[in-house]
């Protein structure tokens, strides 16, 4: 594997979470306006349990990141690569932020965060309707400032690989070899 | 407790003719008493309340084995931390309060289980469901006021809470914790 890409585990964490954020982010849209039942209440714990799941992919990445760089941006105008990092960044901090008020949100309207149904997770808050109805609502910007920013990945993903003709999206393949000329 | 059965009318005269004890506690403190309970949805346990409920009660704290009580539970007081859920559980499938509007148990027995604490036993009847059920609990007496304290188990099922849709018990868990605090005075006293 050379320089120019990224490790099989990076790949795997990058679109195992693309896949939940994916599953998570309209699960969260429908879920939210469905009758009282026990449909309801069994789709808000498959959501709860997605978003932990992001959390903790969140933290393996960062830390598999921490002794594995990413390699470095393929060329393109400074300006663009600018962007492209700053977006990169914002996206981490969406991946914990977004799993975290929603955590904390649970705490505070009351209903516990079990994970799996089995391991309850620390209430991080007391139950305080007030503080559970404002997590709400940052729980609902962050993740349209989310689907915002996945939007610009993969727009910038997509110019790259159909405009520039570029690597950028095919370096994110499990089958990438590295290209050829820069080795 | 040896709280527990009476007749709903005639509390007072009864409970002095038939226990003659002048430590007898009849008072229910209705601000400081609760009777709350804790589900388990989806393995997550969720503390409710009921905000009214009333007891007639005659009870000895010396002597609890004595003691009689009947309780009156408005179902449709229910505080389930969640609006939508307290407008669906007092529907058709849940308590069904406009046809049953109350939950009641009346006491036959209490027995003393050691180290002051004691079981009442009696009959709870929910939804026009009647079960014998066994609360036990401990008393505890403070500046005059005599504090009740216990938990027991209810499965819901067989009272017909939570039918339908709901009778899936990995959703909503069958057991379902009962917890009550009654803080009882002699009627003297207070009042």
């Amino acid at each position: 594997m050379s320089a120019q890409s990224y490790t099989k585990l990076a790949i795997f964490f990058h679109w195992l979470t693309a896949l939940m954020i994916f599953v998570a982010f309209p699960l969260g849209l429908y879920m939210h306006d469905l009758p009282f039942s026990p449909n309801k209440l069994q789709l808000y714990s498959y959501h709860k349990w997605l978003g932990i799941t992001v959390l903790l992919i969140a933290i393996l990445r960062l830390t598999w990141r921490a002794t594995h760089p990413a390699p470095p941006m393929l060329a393109m105008p400074r300006w663009q690569q600018l962007l492209a990092h700053s977006i990169h960044h914002l996206l981490y901090l969406l991946i914990f932020a977004i799993p975290i008020s929603g955590w904390l949100m649970s705490s505070a309207k009351g209903f516990q965060t079990v994970y799996f149904g089995i391991l309850p997770l620390p209430d991080l808050l007391a139950k305080n309707k007030e503080l559970g109805d404002l997590l709400a609502e940052v729980h609902e910007l962050l993740n349209y400032t989310l689907l915002a920013l996945v939007g610009a990945h993969i727009a910038g993903a997509l110019k790259h690989h159909f405009v520039e003709r570029d690597d950028t999206l095919k370096r994110m393949s499990f089958c990438y070899k590295g290209k050829k000329t820069d080795a | 407790m040896k709280l527990w059965s009476l007749s709903l009318l005639a509390l007072l005269s009864s409970s002095i003719s038939v226990a003659t004890s002048a430590a007898e506690l009849t008072q229910l403190n209705q601000d400081k008493s609760q009777i709350s309970f804790v589900s388990k949805q989806m393995g997550v346990p969720v503390e409710g309340r009921f905000k009214k409920f009333d007891a007639k009660i005659a009870v000895d704290p010396a002597k609890p084995e004595a003691g009689r009580a009947q309780f009156e539970v408005d179902l449709g007081s229910i505080d389930t931390g969640n609006s939508e859920a307290d407008s669906e559980v007092k529907g058709k499938s849940w308590f069904n309060t406009s046809l049953f509007p109350k939950a009641n148990f009346v006491s036959k027995q209490v027995r003393s289980l050691g180290n002051g604490r004691y079981e009442a036993l009696g009959q709870l009847t929910i939804k026009g469901v009647a079960r014998d059920i066994a609360a036990p609990f401990s008393v505890k007496t403070e500046n005059g006021v005599t504090l009740f304290e216990g938990s027991f188990t209810l499965n819901r099922l067989p009272f017909k809470i939570g039918e339908g849709v709901w009778s899936d018990t990995t959703t909503v868990a069958d057991e379902v914790q009962v917890k009550f605090k009654i803080f009882l005075t002699a009627s003297a006293a207070k009042k």
